[in-house]
């Protein structure tokens, strides 16, 4: 079967130069949250973040069929940004993609900067603050929700693709037009952007439907009262 | 889930993990930077690869499988020599770029070394290991820490996943396409809750036998010396080809 | 004798205004095994959690062994911890770790316990749930009657006072059960066992408390209690079809 998801890179696409500068920045930015996210779980963060991430990573193995022969399946970083927040979602994708580059072997080893930058990081960054945005501007109610999810989830993916495209311009292996490569991904990847989305806004409403108290995007741009559990 | 972890009694198998993982990133390292017209230090690599595939005990047939994992990746590259620019070759009546065929070849080489030599790393070292030798290298805990609780509940929410999907279709519901779109979400919805909520009993099963933010620390001992040594001779073989290939060249 | 667990006003709200305790008033003599029986929401679990402070914030007092429950003094709840040994309803919750060994070793580690005393804890907690055999295994790989047993075992190597099951029997096979039974009743601990397994609790407790909607509503030796056939009912608790509790009472 065919996966029309995007994938992540693999070795030798971008150079070694720029596979380096970017881990780094990967680098910082995980370090930032990190930070970030011990802040909102505390000594919950391990246990917390690491059910998440098996989250992520079980509904990334859920296949299913757009077209006879063709198969999807979630990305899920908007996803993980609206319902557990921008750090310990980005954390969260983080992790999964260290775990499928060491324990998978999908992904090089040396593009993991670059595959966490675009995924984790700007793809993320792009969703969440649109969701910010969207949420403070969209009528109150669960249609406004999944509008904002779809939305959202469209730009990340589309800004994920083009921090490969950016990464591309600055140290590609091969000779391509960069306008193309740019037309290219964006054209496919508005489409996975779609399917992402609806998926990504069905799921986010059904969770707010039976735990709203669960989305991290809801209770920071729409409850006023945040109860806070008696557990120590 | 299915990890490439294949137990077999081998002296690869039987090599801490750090020293491990550090040797294959640094190999990659130098296939990376090596620049794509040493066409005999990828022949080199390649036979490295072999080496170590065959001392580990790995099939051949069981890595090539897993290599196409990277297949997106050089169907990419099979455009390159047609779009290419410059000087042209014809080859069974096709004209192409010369400089697109080195580009094609490039990400060719460059990523199934990489995948290959990422195979024989997971084909070779449990998730458990793979974790330990992260944090023997001093990965940062809380990310060893959330990767041990992801490995450890992945098969938990999978089959949570498959139990909800049973219970959908006994009940008769079955669309197919995207018509299944809905279905599919609000399985996903489900099962982050089932995750979130398994998360705070966890972290309640954690309090409850003393937790009080400090995992206890990894078990066993550091890698000798020894095993430095000779994993090393993998990212140093690399570098004396890629070094004698560029004097020959 | 200072009770091994004395709960004396306890009420509890969640945050979400829902009250699921209204003044507990429960005492455990050292030894004495107690089965903990009521409806599903009665409030079981909520109590559990009190008892070794995990949740707290409402009226009353619970004391282990003479030893105050006191949320806010960490060295105080990291003793209380030790001293009840929580077994939770689904063993994967407990299970946390990557392998069975480790997993044990989880509690005794954060009582400071290394080394060579940490190793003998897990063997001794494995081998007391027969399950040292399987001492590397990954939880995931073991039945669910396996994974109960560890999950005893996790806290037995804290060396518990008070052995706190949740619903201990369920989803066992009766072989299993019976060997969880065994166990339990081969420990020298006082036991709090929470069910809906009504031979289970009269078989392995002779004195039974009944918790409904937030309150003990009854506490008796098991045999009468299943033999009162009006309160039962009233509780919403049901033998097990063809169980005679007047058999049962000459036991
Ligand atoms: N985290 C929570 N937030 C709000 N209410 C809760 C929470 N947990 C439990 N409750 C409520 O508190 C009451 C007591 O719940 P508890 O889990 O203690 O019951 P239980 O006796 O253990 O039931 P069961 O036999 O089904 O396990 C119930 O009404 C339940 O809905
Ligand atoms: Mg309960």
């Amino acid at each position: 079967m065919d996966d029309v998801q995007a994938m992540h890179i693999a070795n030798g696409i971008i150079n070694g130069p720029v596979s380096a500068i970017f881990i780094a920045i990967a680098m910082a930015g995980l370090a930032v949250c990190v930070w970030r996210a011990k802040l909102d779980l505390d000594d919950r963060l391990a246990p917390m973040a690491g059910l998440v991430a098996a989250f992520i990573f079980a509904v990334q193995m859920l296949n299913f069929q757009v077209l006879p022969g063709v198969s999807g399946h979630l990305l899920g970083g908007t996803l993980a940004v609206i319902l557990v927040g921008p750090w310990v979602g980005a954390l969260c994708v983080s992790t999964v993609l260290i775990v499928q580059a060491l324990v998978f072997a999908d992904g090089g080893l040396t593009a993991l900067g670059l595959n966490i930058t675009n995924m984790a990081l700007i793809g993320t960054a792009a969703a969440y603050l649109l969701v910010a945005l969207l949420l403070r501007v969209l009528p109150r109610s669960s249609r406004g929700l999944g509008a904002t999810a779809l939305i959202a989830s469209v730009i990340g993916v589309v800004v994920a693709a083009m921090g490969f495209v950016a990464e591309f311009a600055l140290g590609g292996t091969a000779d391509l037009s960069i306008t193309a490569v740019a037309a290219t991904m964006a054209g496919t990847h508005t489409l996975i952007g779609i399917g992402e989305g609806l998926i990504a806004a069905t799921t986010v409403v059904t969770v707010a439907k039976v735990r709203p108290d669960l989305v991290y995007a809801l209770r920071a741009f729409r409850a006023p009262i945040r109860a806070k559990a008696a557990v120590a | 889930m299915e990890p490439l972890y294949l137990a077999r009694e081998s002296r690869v198998h039987r090599l801490s993990p750090e020293v491990k993982i550090a040797a294959v990133l640094l190999f990659t390292i130098v296939v990376v930077v090596t620049p794509r017209e040493d066409l005999t230090a990828f022949a080199g690599y390649t036979l490295l690869i072999a080496l170590v595939a065959g001392l580990a005990r790995v099939p051949a047939g069981w890595l090539l499988k897993r290599a196409t994992i990277e297949l997106p990746f050089v169907l990419l590259a099979v455009v390159l020599p047609f779009t290419g620019h410059g000087e042209r070759v014809d080859w069974l009546g096709l004209s192409l770029s010369v400089d697109g065929l080195y580009g094609a070849w490039n990400i060719f080489a460059k990523g199934t070394l990489g995948v290959l030599a990422s195979l024989l790393l997971a084909a070779t070292t449990s998730m458990r290991d793979l974790i330990l030798g992260l944090d023997r290298l001093r990965c940062p805990t809380v990310i060893t820490q959330i990767m041990t609780f992801m490995l450890r509940y992945i098969d938990v929410l999978i089959d949570d996943a498959r139990r909800m999907r049973i219970a959908r279709l006994s009940r008769g519901y079955d669309p197919r396409f995207l018509w299944q779109v809905k279905a599919f979400a609000v399985g996903v919805g489900a099962l982050f809750l089932r995750s979130y909520e398994r998360g705070e009993r966890v972290y309640l099963a954690m309090l409850s036998r003393g937790y009080s933010g400090r995992m206890p620390s990894g078990s066993g001992s550091k890698a000798p010396a020894a095993e430095w040594v000779v994993s090393s001779a993998l990212p140093v073989a690399a570098a004396g080809i890629a070094v004698a290939a560029a004097v020959l060249a | 004798m200072t009770a091994a667990l004395k709960i004396t006003g306890l009420t509890f709200a969640y945050p979400d205004g829902r009250e699921a305790l209204h003044g507990v008033d429960l005492t455990l003599a050292p030894g004495e095994r107690v089965a903990l029986l009521g409806p599903n929401g009665a409030g079981k679990t909520t109590l559990v959690l009190h008892l070794n402070g995990i949740l707290h914030g409402g009226a009353g007092r619970v004391e282990i062994s003479g030893l105050p429950v006191t949320p806010g003094d960490r060295k105080a709840i990291t003793e209380i911890r030790r001293r009840v040994g929580v077994v939770f309803q689904d063993p994967d919750d407990q299970l946390f770790m990557p392998t069975v060994a480790e997993d044990v070793a989880f509690g005794p580690a954060n009582l400071g316990v290394r080394g060579d005393e940490l190793d003998h804890r897990v063997t001794e907690a494995l081998t007391a749930v027969g399950m040292l055999e399987h001492r590397d295994q990954i939880p995931h790989h073991l039945s669910f009657g396996q994974r109960r047993r560890v999950a005893v075992a996790t806290v037995l190597a804290m060396r518990p006072e008070i052995l706190v099951l949740d619903e201990p029997s369920s989803n066992l096979d009766p072989a299993s059960r019976r060997e969880l039974a065994e166990i339990i009743m081969s420990l020298p601990v006082t036991v709090l066992m929470v069910t809906h397994d009504l031979p289970y609790a009269l078989e392995l407790c002779p004195r039974s408390v009944i918790l409904d909607a937030g309150r003990i509503v009854a506490d008796a030796p098991t045999g009468e209690l299943l033999a009162d056939g009006d309160r039962m009912a009233a509780h919403r608790l049901e033998l097990p079809f063809g169980f005679d509790p007047s058999a049962i009472h000459r036991r």
